[in-house]
């Protein structure tokens, strides 16, 4: 049996591990779970600067802008099927400037979560590879109950400074920039996801890449064909 | 004692995945996605009961029975060893199912529940260890 200065050092080490435990609990409680905010009012210092997410060459022709909701699954569509051909075909060769606008739609209750931490991540220089991991696990973060969670993760893959993704996160800091985005998409007549602005036009959906690229050398006339 | 020390740290862990699963904790330290991943699977709940909350209450008998176990009247009779025993060959078995979900069917490797798992299987062996000190003469 063991003595008492023996029990004493075993309630004395429960007692250490529960309140070390309890505290680590406690903070983790107090931290609280980021959100982000809708409909709020945008300022100037919202949009300075910013007109989107841009991939390629800045002096391409023709710049093409979708308008795309991170929860919607025909965006998460495009963006695993066709885009990738897309930046192959038309980004790469420098025909095209892709840029990329938020439209989070209200149906889908964690399109401005995850438009966030994308943004966050672009504070990082990690905004496409952000963007990548969230459509790729739209099926399943779609289904959760809470996904800043599963975010992090992705933020975590990305080889992000989790600190500032926190911080980042916790802000809000990019609500409004993703509602100006959202209001930019509504005044040009955007109506659903993706949507496509090529010139002064809206597209509804793309078929493939393909028309894309048929539709791109229509407005490059003084430009050979696409290969 | 060592069996209440890694119940009780198994409770925490319990505590903290029910927690993060009902949204009182915004994102697991977890290293990647995958804590996330299994939390909010299907396979996070048991019969209907949330998998962390069947830790937890199972933790928690285990640190009774090994606290009364250290008792003076306690310390020399086979009952708590028995129940330790009976309850940790449980969860070895349970934690043996849920890591199987994770690796073949879920996809993806929460190191909060291995640790938990680790914890149960020490557990276990302690209660092994304790079953032999009892038997002896």
């Amino acid at each position: 049996m063991a003595g008492t200065s023996s029990m004493n050092r075993f309630y004395l080490a429960l007692l250490v591990v529960a309140v070390a435990g309890g505290g680590l609990l406690y903070w983790q409680v107090r931290r609280g779970v980021p959100s982000i905010p809708a409909n709020v009012t945008v300022t100037v210092a919202d949009t300075a600067g910013f007109q989107g997410y841009f991939l390629g060459d800045p002096d391409a022709p023709v710049v093409i802008t979708e308008y795309a909701d991170y929860q919607c699954p025909g965006c998460q569509s495009f963006d695993m099927v066709q885009f990738p051909d897309i930046v192959r075909q038309l980004v790469e060769t420098g025909k095209v400037r892709w840029r990329y606008r938020d439209f989070p739609l209200s149906i889908h209750p964690f399109s401005r979560m995850a438009a966030h931490s994308a943004a966050c991540a672009d504070d990082q220089g990690k905004y496409w590879q952000q963007h990548a991991l969230i459509y790729q696990g739209q099926a399943a973060w779609s289904r959760e109950s809470e996904v800043s969670g599963t975010f992090r993760g992705y933020a975590t893959q990305n080889g992000l400074n989790l600190t500032a993704y926190d911080a980042c996160m916790m802000s809000a800091k990019y609500a409004g920039r993703i509602q100006a985005s959202y209001d930019e998409g509504v005044r040009v007549g955007v109506n659903g996801t993706p949507t496509f602005l090529i010139g002064d036009r809206l597209y509804g959906g793309l078929s493939n890449s393909d028309a894309l690229k048929k539709l791109v050398d229509s407005l490059t006339p003084s430009g050979p064909p696409l290969k | 004692m060592g069996v209440a020390l890694l119940s009780l740290t198994g409770m925490l862990i319990s505590a903290y995945l029910w927690m993060f699963k009902h949204g009182y904790i915004g994102s697991l330290a977890c290293g990647t996605g995958g804590c996330a991943t299994v939390q909010l699977s299907p396979y996070s709940q048991f019969l209907g009961v949330d998998v962390a909350l069947l830790g937890l209450a199972a933790y928690a008998a285990l640190l009774g029975i090994s606290v009364l176990g250290t008792q003076p009247a306690w310390a020399d009779r086979r009952e708590p060893m028995v129940a330790t025993l009976l309850l940790s060959a449980g969860g070895v078995a349970f934690a043996a199912y849920l890591t199987w979900l994770e690796l073949f069917v879920i996809h993806a490797i929460c190191r909060w529940c291995v640790t938990s798992a680790v914890l149960i299987v020490c557990v276990f062996a302690l209660a092994m260890l304790d079953r032999r000190r009892l038997a002896r003469p």
